[in-house]
């Protein structure tokens, strides 16, 4: 099955070996250095993972590999790309013609990208995007191609190959859609797999199937793998040896465990230090900051309060169910809903925080939004110190809403990039009357000292500032109204580990100063194992199994509460978990037939406060 | 500031200076009777020294009426624009913010207008109406600003998804106020854009209605008029049509150039 070249490269040369890459792009201010100097190597077989955080210029090294960047408006400034080709012939990348590289890319070189929604063209059905590089690259026709095809779809495990290579894109899951990417890179037995960030916008327990398959991919066929990310955990499960890179530079390089047992460089432990390890709570009775080394400027936040003997409710969540409808049919009539939030109850104290975990689609941000009513839920009820949201009526919702705020997950979408920040955090003031003129200057100014931000940044706009620092101000415009609670949805997702460490102590150490409650979704285990005081874990709508932090993570009862754990990487090259890419879930689905029998959610308690739902008939 | 000072920025920055200087004061210093004086002797006579974009079929320079002509073309245009962005934004911001049965209502409205080409609802309303100047304006304005009304909407219900959006709602904004802040200074650089394009074929239409006896009446002139009545010598003196069409096809230019620019300018982001 294997091409004998593939087994056999040029005597003693790496596949690829880079050395001193620059790269540079054109903008208005001239030439800027996307990476600077560049050197690794990857032998066969070896997989080389490229960690950094964001403008680091790990992708740029990956794409310059590919020349991909010219198309981008980089060029390669200096430096050489050497791949020794399955002929045995050894050739410079960085000075190969065009035409030379149409027959390596997709060919001898393979790519994943990290999007497996848009990097699959719509219009095309599986079978014609599959064999379009067998046909170019390979010379194969008709029925050998798309036997080839369906041979390649088996090897990446899908279920029904045959059904599956006359369907589009969009009838398949997203997990499914980055196994026909993966089948597609594999397509012409690449000598080199390029995969960049190929598991970050999958759920953590596809993510745990689809590096499964890379890893079983490179041992079965020898290839050499370069595997772009920033999560230190995916490193410690899947690399051989690892470069750390910094603004266009490397940090540090080595095996695996060095890196993480012994770094070198204050980068490398510092970004080790702000993983979150899941599992390091263990035997610890309340949350606590996370660590940040190298960055003395910052205090160390005081942790949050222990859960209180006298633990007063603050939020109270009864039956709550929202749906959305599905419209379908000539006359646009409702055909089904979605029941995006199934009979939903909890409650949360004041001073603690609740998360919601779970994946994408369980309805964790529905829930959020349904409490803020920022959606309507279609029945069940929610008293919020006293509120009865629910039957509030436009005028006292607007007074509510002073008690409750939410924190957003993408720091570049929830701020207007038209109005200073100032005004941005002055809003809920205005709107609520609580200040006016120099008072609400004061305030604001006050609430910029509050998230640690300089004052000079109270008359600029969102895009001067960068990911991290636009988080802040959605914290202090949260704060202005002084909310008791504060919805924070995904709201440390979208940042750096390092910037995610410091967002997130910022928000403990402002629950201890204010005593606020924190309703926190996030789909990140670690980080929610070690923000919370009591943990509820969604899944298709319903609460599954909720209790306190340290019940839900060390003794999960619940069947999926187990399995979201298993999949969860660890950052520790010592206890990689190897993990069967062939265990697929059953595909479930949150859409019911409109009138559809539901019923109510029961639980089981199974200590005291820890709760897991009782099976449903239906299911 | 920095953007602005690009080739681009500062040509067609110029240009606009130019051109509507000439629209304001053309008018102020050259004494009508230079572009209405016919000679009959001096019919379809090619440029020269002292006709240096030649005569018309009556023996008037060219010259002076594409001065003089400015004032009309670009007044009437300007204005039509200004009506149709003046009916169109809220329309179309009210639409797409609010949704549901009133967006349903407003666009089945503005569909049905839309049906119709943009020329024929001008003329049908200009027609109604009677000719004069400010009638055209009328009709040139109403005619314009269902197409407006629809690219706003759908810009407004693309601003009105965003998280910013739901931000401020959480953060207890009214609507009135959610439309001033949030949607209107995000919807803006799009309606900037569109209204330039629009100049561009308001000066066009108003062409259209002065060829048909709706527009402008001779004497005076205007570009449009000039490029219809010169539609029966082009094999014979095209320069007639040369001038006014390179007059429309520059301030097009100049428009198309300046509100790119100036869009960029508006955007913070830009800076």
């Amino acid at each position: 099955m294997t091409g004998a070249t593939a087994m056999h490269p040029a005597e003693g040369h790496p596949i690829i070996k880079v050395s001193g890459l620059r790269v540079e792009f054109q903008t208005d201010d001239g030439m800027v250095a996307g990476v600077k100097d560049v050197s690794f190597e990857i032998q066969p077989g070896e997989t080389l993972c490229v960690v950094g955080e964001s403008g680091s210029g790990k992708s740029v090294t990956s794409l310059s590999i590919l020349r991909l960047i010219e198309f981008g408006g980089g060029r390669i400034a200096g430096g050489s790309l050497e791949f020794a080709r399955g002929s045995g012939e050894v050739i410079d990348l960085a000075k190969a013609e065009p035409d030379v590289m149409q027959s390596i890319r997709g060919n001898e070189i393979g790519m994943i990208f990290q999007e497996p929604m848009t990097s699959l063209n719509p219009v095309f059905t599986i079978e014609r995007q599959l064999t379009d590089g067998l046909k170019r690259h390979r010379g194969l026709t008709g029925e050998d191609a798309r036997g080839r095809a369906l041979e390649l779809l088996k090897e990446v495990r899908i279920p029904e190959p045959e059904r599956r290579l006359t369907q589009y894109p969009h009838e398949l899951s997203g997990g499914m859609r980055q196994r026909i990417v993966i089948a597609m890179a594999m397509a012409c037995r690449p000598r080199l797999l390029i995969a960049d960030e190929p598991t970050t916008a999958l759920d953590v327990t596809i993510q745990a199937e689809i590096l499964g398959l890379i890893d079983r991919l490179k041992r079965e066929n020898g290839m050499a793998v370069l595997f772009i990310t920033h999560d230190m955990a995916v490193v410690a499960q899947m690399a051989d040896r690892v470069v750390v890179m910094y603004r266009g530079d490397v940090v540090e390089e080595g095996p695996v465990r060095d890196i993480f047992e012994q770094p070198r460089e204050a980068y490398t432990k510092a970004l080790l230090a702000a993983v979150p390890k899941l599992g390091e709570m263990r035997d610890k009775p309340a949350p606590e900051p996370m660590r940040i080394l190298g960055d003395e400027t910052l205090r160390s936040a005081a942790p949050p309060p222990t859960i209180g003997t006298r633990r007063e409710p603050l939020l109270t969540v009864k039956n709550l169910t929202t749906r959305f409808p599905v419209k379908g049919g000539l006359m646009r009539r409702t055909v089904a809903n979605v029941h995006a939030v199934e009979d939903v109850s909890f409650q949360l104290a004041k001073g603690e925080t609740l998360s919601l975990v779970g994946e994408s689609g369980c309805g964790k941000s529905t829930c959020g939004r349904s409490i803020l009513r920022l959606v309507e839920a279609d029945s069940g009820e929610i008293q919020l110190d006293g509120w009865n949201v629910r039957g509030l009526s436009r005028l006292d919702l607007r007074h509510a809403r002073r008690d409750m705020q939410m924190v957003f997950q993408d720091p570049f979408a929830s701020l207007n990039p038209y109005r200073r920040l100032l005004d941005q955090v002055a809003e809920p003031l205005v709107n609520f009357g609580l200040a006016s003129g120099s008072e609400l200057h004061d305030r604001v100014a006050h609430l910029f000292d509050r998230v640690e931000l300089p004052r000079s940044f109270l008359r600029r706009f969102p895009h001067e500032l960068s990911g991290g620092q636009r988080q802040r101000v959605a914290i202090a415009r949260a704060l202005a109204p002084n909310p008791k609670l504060i919805v924070a949805d995904e709201s440390v997702s979208a940042l750096d580990v390092s910037v995610q460490a410091q967002v997130l102590n910022l928000l403990m150490e402002l629950q201890a100063d204010l005593g606020l409650s924190f309703l926190f979704i996030s789909h990140d285990m670690a980080v929610v194992e070690r923000v919370s005081h009591n943990v509820a874990v969604m899944y298709l709508g319903r609460i599954v199994e909720i209790g306190p932090r340290a019940a839900v993570f060390e003794n999960p009862r619940h069947a999926y509460t187990r399995s979201l754990l298993d999949a969860v990487p660890i950052a520790d090259p010592a206890r990689r978990r190897p993990h069967d890419d062939r265990s697929f879930r059953p595909l479930s689905s949150p859409i019911f037939p409109v009138g559809a029998p539901v019923e109510p959610s029961s639980y089981d308690e199974v200590a005291p406060g820890h709760f897991v739902l009782r099976p449903l008939a239906a299911a | 500031m920095k953007r602005f000072l690009t080739p681009q920025g500062v040509i067609g920055f110029t240009l606009i200076v130019i051109i509507v200087a000439i629209g304001i004061f053309a008018p102020l210093i050259i004494p009508p009777d230079m572009a209405t004086k016919m000679k009959m002797t001096m019919r379809l006579k090619p440029p020269s020294m002292g006709y240096p974009f030649g005569t018309d079929q009556l023996g008037r320079d060219i010259f002076f009426r594409v001065l003089l002509g400015a004032h009309t073309s670009l007044g009437i245009a300007g204005a039509a624009v200004a009506i149709s962005v003046l009916i169109g934004l809220p329309l179309g911001i009210i639409s797409g913010y609010a949704r549901g049965a009133l967006d349903n209502v407003l666009m089945r409205f503005v569909d049905t207008l839309l049906s119709f080409p943009a020329l024929l609802l001008a003329l049908t309303i200009s027609a109604m109406l009677g000719p004069s100047i400010p009638n055209t304006i009328i009709a040139i304005g109403i005619a314009f600003t269902p197409f407006l009304a629809r690219i706003i909407r759908g810009e407004a219900l693309r601003v009105s998804a965003m998280p910013y959006v739901e931000a401020a709602r959480a953060a207890g904004t009214n609507d009135a106020a959610m439309i001033w802040r949030h949607i209107l200074p995000n919807v803006m650089p799009l309606v900037i854009v569109q209204a330039t394009i629009s100049l561009a074929f308001a000066i066009l239409a108003e062409a259209g209605l002065s060829f048909l006896g709706l527009g402008t009446q001779p004497p005076n002139s205007s570009w449009g008029l000039m490029i219809q009545a010169s539609r029966d010598y082009l094999d014979v003196a095209p320069w007639t049509a040369l001038a006014p069409g390179a007059a429309v096809a520059l301030t097009v230019l100049a428009l198309n150039m300046f509100g790119d620019v100036l869009r960029d300018v508006l955007d913070p982001r830009a800076q």
